[in-house]
């Protein structure tokens, strides 16, 4: 029997996590997270360079009510927080895609994130029965409330994922 | 950018393209995705990416880039016909971002945008909500990249 190296990457597992690791409900909170108005600025001048994002009378004047990053600054800061958070050292061969996301609260610079993880569903992936898929809902807050939450689903890869991958 | 008023369902504008390069595709990895297929060519070469592979918040991150310039681009056309200019509204969110395909260095991806629907907030009546589907293609045609997003648009006369 030799590993089915060309369909299952070599994602390695020790110390890893693994799908059988992420059981339904709360798996974590993390950070917290300080963003800075300089690295809200560089963030928006180079991907979303609009006036409520650069200029604090316009952002006084838009739907913002004053100063706020860029929505996709703070989906980037929340990958970042999941992958320093648990990530980082899961077996995760990535994702596919995000269900839904909703940004409710402007983003404000120099307040601490802190990114809640819950796990909606985890099931094994009938197409690659080595890996399993995990549903997350992240919320991501700061002491006024959420900020934005999001569900996305990640593949994973199982603990006897390369035996699975060779029986199957 | 244009008004409520001044968009139907159906209108397609092409956003332009971004080619990733390896640097590109680094520089945002190690800041906010340093997962090693998005570091690494030989890492990327042994993951389900088959390459150096573009993290999904750059990907979604340089649509936003290229809709902000198309926006940009269309309010100096506004402004040279004498017209008044409309300022969106932030976006309240967005459903079904897909990552069809890997975006992988070198690739260069082509963007448009698509009015899918078009109805008044309820809560502002002032403004209207559009929502639109955001498409990537590689330099094949194949797709790489949808989603489909929502924002705020001014009407241009205000209920009252």
């Amino acid at each position: 029997m030799r590993p089915q190296s060309g369909l299952i990457p070599d994602v390695p597992i020790m110390n890893s996590l693994v799908f059988e690791d992420f059981n339904l409900g709360h798996f974590g909170q993390f950070g917290p997270r300080r963003v800075t108005r300089e690295e809200m600025l560089a963030f928006a001048e180079e991907f979303d360079p609009q006036p409520m994002h650069l200029d604090e009378e316009a952002a006084s004047r838009s739907m913002l009510r004053g100063f706020a990053g860029s929505g996709w600054h703070l989906c980037s800061i929340v990958m970042r927080m999941m992958f320093d958070g648990f990530i980082g050292r899961t077996a995760s061969l990535g994702s596919p895609g995000v269900n839904e996301l909703r940004w409710l609260a402007p983003f404000r610079p120099d307040r601490d994130i802190t990114l809640d993880v819950e796990v909606l569903e985890a099931r094994i992936s009938r197409s690659r029965p080595s890996t399993g898929i995990v549903m997350f809902k992240m919320v991501a807050s700061d002491a006024s409330g959420a900020l934005c939450e999001m569900v996305s689903p990640i593949i994973v890869r199982r603990r006897d994922g390369v035996v699975a991958g060779q029986v199957s | 950018m244009r008004f409520f008023e001044d968009i139907e369902v159906g209108q397609r504008r092409a956003l332009g393209a971004f080619t990733f390069t390896a640097d590109d595709i680094k520089k945002f990895a190690s800041q906010f995705d340093p997962q090693r297929f998005h570091l690494d060519e030989e890492e990327g070469r042994k993951s389900l990416f088959g390459g150096l592979a573009a993290s999904g918040w750059h990907i979604g991150s340089v649509c936003m880039k290229l809709l902000v310039a198309d926006g940009q681009r269309q309010a100096r056309e506004i402004v040279a016909r004498g017209e008044k200019v409309a300022v969106w509204g932030p976006s309240p969110g967005f459903r079904e971002l897909r990552w069809i395909r890997p975006v992988l260095a070198g690739d260069t991806i082509s963007f448009a945008s698509e009015v899918l629907s078009l109805r008044q907030s309820a809560s502002r009546p002032e403004w209207g909500i559009i929502e639109v589907r955001n498409t990537g293609a590689n330099q094949r045609g194949e797709p790489v990249f949808s989603m489909l997003s929502t924002a705020f648009v001014p009407r241009r006369h205000r209920a009252s």
